[in-house]
């Protein structure tokens, strides 16, 4: 498979950028500053990389409570991020919706969201407004292990195949839903149950970017094409806990020291593209310190940023007043 | 102008936006009903008390959807798609059934141009068939509109007849916030004169179906009516009321209702939704706090009680509130002596 120069470098970037940005959220939120709650995307980066590079601002993603990753992988700016997450004015959303529910509608992004299994119905409609208007695009939900046995999803399975629609299901199994194991909760399986809605059926090694986005090409390529809805699977592991703050006693000694040491994506990305000759390490070693750079500077202007005010309170309710 | 129904005032006022934008879409169980029919009729139903008839057929499958039984989705799904460039008028069959996609409405659709710093706009009506009178019983005739009033971002409608009807939900599709539109299901037969041509009813105006130096009534919904009748009746004993019917209870029209009631001293609020923590109730508080010295007798509240929807007609008959209970707490706030005075 051939891919891009230039998707290859900003595909490193985006991920070196989530990883960055979520490493540096882990040491900024034990300080206590960050107000309420956070959850990291650290080792699932190519996940949302993988399948946002084949979207445009036009197409739409809906995401989950851990959201960064997909807002990043979309294009949503560093600055307003982080200053969101810090309840400054100058967030993406003023300030009004933090960690979970970092949105930008300008970018397709219909926002993280708080509710586990609220993002597939949503793109449903996103998806019937694209079909609709005719404008060519597609509509991704990401959602986990833990969102695919929602009534919300598995009704939008049902929906999404009925009506025929450009919508591409992302399951991003890291086999936790919350503290509880997916190997519990889950009944069945992915493949089966894509299946049963008579929806096809991919899936991919979510720590590695090549594989995500060979395999998330394929199901939006489907729907992009008029022919329905399509799922992918993909296996992967979160690094952190389910939101800061969480122990992970629910998981072994050296469980994720081990994924660390031998599962991660950037590591496995740089690998392949150094030894190919596709990429040099040099290149990427630039990519490297002009994200760190970047991070650097969006969490010192957040902790600087003006707070929202009491007028900001009552504002945006409503449209008409 | 011409006689129509309810029902019929409520179909075109969906035809005619339907006309007029093309982003305008339908969806719900059965508003074609029924796609896949061995019949070969698409929409044989048109809506399960025929509010829909005929939309499928002038405006194609594309624009009116018949959905799976599958309320969280496709609720869900009219929200989506309203933030996405769609106008969409989705139909939740009961009122009811709300509690199978209440996330979608209430932290989905309600909370997006907030949350997302005022980025979002959600261009969503979802109408809903409610009220008691039908022998429906307890999951099939509730009043909801107070949950829906409770949250911030949502705009609640409760039409009083056809000619309020057509205007408001004109209006709702219009409006860009999401809209929870309430159509009693005992009124779809009513019938009064209506103008043919579109036209807009705004929210939050009430209005006074007739103005009375005594008594303030303020009712919602089916309750104008019984309140007219009672107004009618007292009329003749020489007690004269005025009758509020706020159409939204969000926004609430609360200069009005302060306004009248400073000039009665008495207010008497019918609400057939369950009574705790309903519209009644909500209202009174309002006064209380802000007309206290005004008022020359308790308020009185004319509310069910506070049970599921019986089903037997001897039972639901002493559910709903009736034009008599409205009589006697008008009566009563009307002849009212505080104890100092007695």
């Amino acid at each position: 498979m051939q891919i891009a120069r230039d998707i290859l470098l900003r595909s490193y970037r985006s991920m070196r950028t989530i990883r960055e940005f979520e490493e540096r959220l882990h040491v900024e939120f034990a300080t206590g500053e960050i107000p309420g709650f956070v959850h990291l995307y650290c080792g699932e980066e190519a996940s949302g990389v993988g399948v946002c590079a084949h979207l445009t601002d036009t197409d739409t993603i809906a995401s989950t409570h851990r959201g960064h990753g997909h807002c990043i992988a979309k294009g949503v700016g560093v600055d307003g991020m982080m200053a969101e997450i810090y309840g400054r004015q100058t967030g993406v959303c003023r300030g009004k919706g933090g960690s979970m529910h970092i949105a930008d509608l300008s970018l397709g992004m219909l926002g993280a969201n708080g509710i586990v299994g609220g993002g597939p119905p949503l793109i449903c409609g996103a998806a019937l407004s694209h079909k609709l208007l005719k404008d060519g695009a597609v509509a991704v939900a990401f959602f986990g292990d833990g969102a695919s046995n929602e009534g919300s999803t598995l009704e939008s399975l049902n929906l999404a195949t009925v009506w025929n629609l450009p919508a591409v299901f992302v399951v991003e199994d890291n086999g936790y839903g919350e503290a509880t194991a997916s190997s519990y909760a889950c009944a069945g399986n992915q493949k089966d149950r894509a299946a049963g809605f008579g929806m096809p059926y991919f899936e991919c090694d979510g720590n590695d970017f090549f594989s995500v986005y060979q395999t998330a090409g394929e199901a939006i390529t489907h729907a992009r094409n008029g022919n329905g809805p399509a799922m992918v699977h993909v296996h992967l592991s979160r690094w952190y806990g389910h939101f800061e703050g969480d122990a992970m006693t629910y998981r072994a000694d050296g469980e994720v020291a081990e994924l660390r040491a031998d599962h991660d994506c950037l590591v496995n990305f740089r690998k392949r593209v150094t030894e190919a000759g596709l990429l040099e390490a040099s290149a990427l070693d630039d990519l490297d310190a002009a994200v760190k750079d970047e991070v650097d500077a969006a969490v010192a202007a957040a902790k600087v940023a003006p707070l929202p005010v009491e007028d900001d309170l009552l504002k945006d309710v409503y449209v008409s007043y | 102008m011409s006689k129509k129904s309810f029902r019929q005032a409520i179909n075109e006022a969906l035809r005619q936006e339907m006309r007029r934008d093309p982003r305008v879409i339908l969806m719900g169980e059965d508003v074609a009903g029924g796609r896949g029919g061995t019949s070969g009729v698409k929409d044989a139903w048109g809506g399960v008390l025929g509010v829909t008839k005929g939309l499928l057929t002038e405006f194609g499958e594309d624009r009116v959807l018949d959905t799976p039984i599958t309320e969280a989705s496709y609720i869900g799904a009219a929200a989506g798609a309203a933030a996405t460039g769609l106008r969409p008028v989705a139909e939740l069959m009961f009122v009811d059934f709300v509690g199978c996609c209440l996330d979608q409405i209430m932290n989905q659709a309600a909370k997006f141009r907030y949350m997302f710093g005022g980025k979002a706009r959600t261009p969503l009506v979802i109408r809903a068939m409610y009220g008691a009178g039908f022998n429906a019983a307890a999951q099939h005739s509730q009043a909801l509109y107070p949950l829906f009033t409770h949250i911030p971002g949502l705009k609640v409608v409760v039409p009083s007849s056809p000619y309020e009807a057509k205007g408001l939900l004109i209006e709702a599709i219009r409006d860009d916030d999401p809209v929870i539109f309430l159509e009693n299901k005992v009124m779809y037969d009513d019938e009064e004169e209506v103008p043919d041509d579109p036209y807009t009813i705004p929210f939050g105006e009430a209005n006074l179906t007739r103005e009375g130096d005594d008594v303030t009534i303020v009712a919602f919904g089916r309750m104008v009516k019984f309140a007219n009748e009672a107004a009618d009746r007292l009329e003749k004993d020489g007690i004269s009321c005025t009758v509020i019917d706020p159409r939204t209870t969000s926004p609430l029209d609360t200069g009005t209702i302060l306004d009248c009631v400073t000039d009665t001293g008495r207010l008497v609020i019918v609400d057939e939704s369950s009574p705790r923590c309903n519209l009644a109730t909500d209202v009174a508080a309002l006064v209380a706090e802000e007309a206290f010295d005004a008022l020359k007798a308790p308020i009185r509240r004319v509310c069910p009680p506070h049970t599921p929807v019986p089903f037997a007609t001897a039972l639901e008959s002493l559910y709903v509130p009736s034009t008599e209970k409205i009589e006697a707490a008008v009566r009563s706030v009307a002849s009212y002596k505080a104890k100092a005075e007695a």
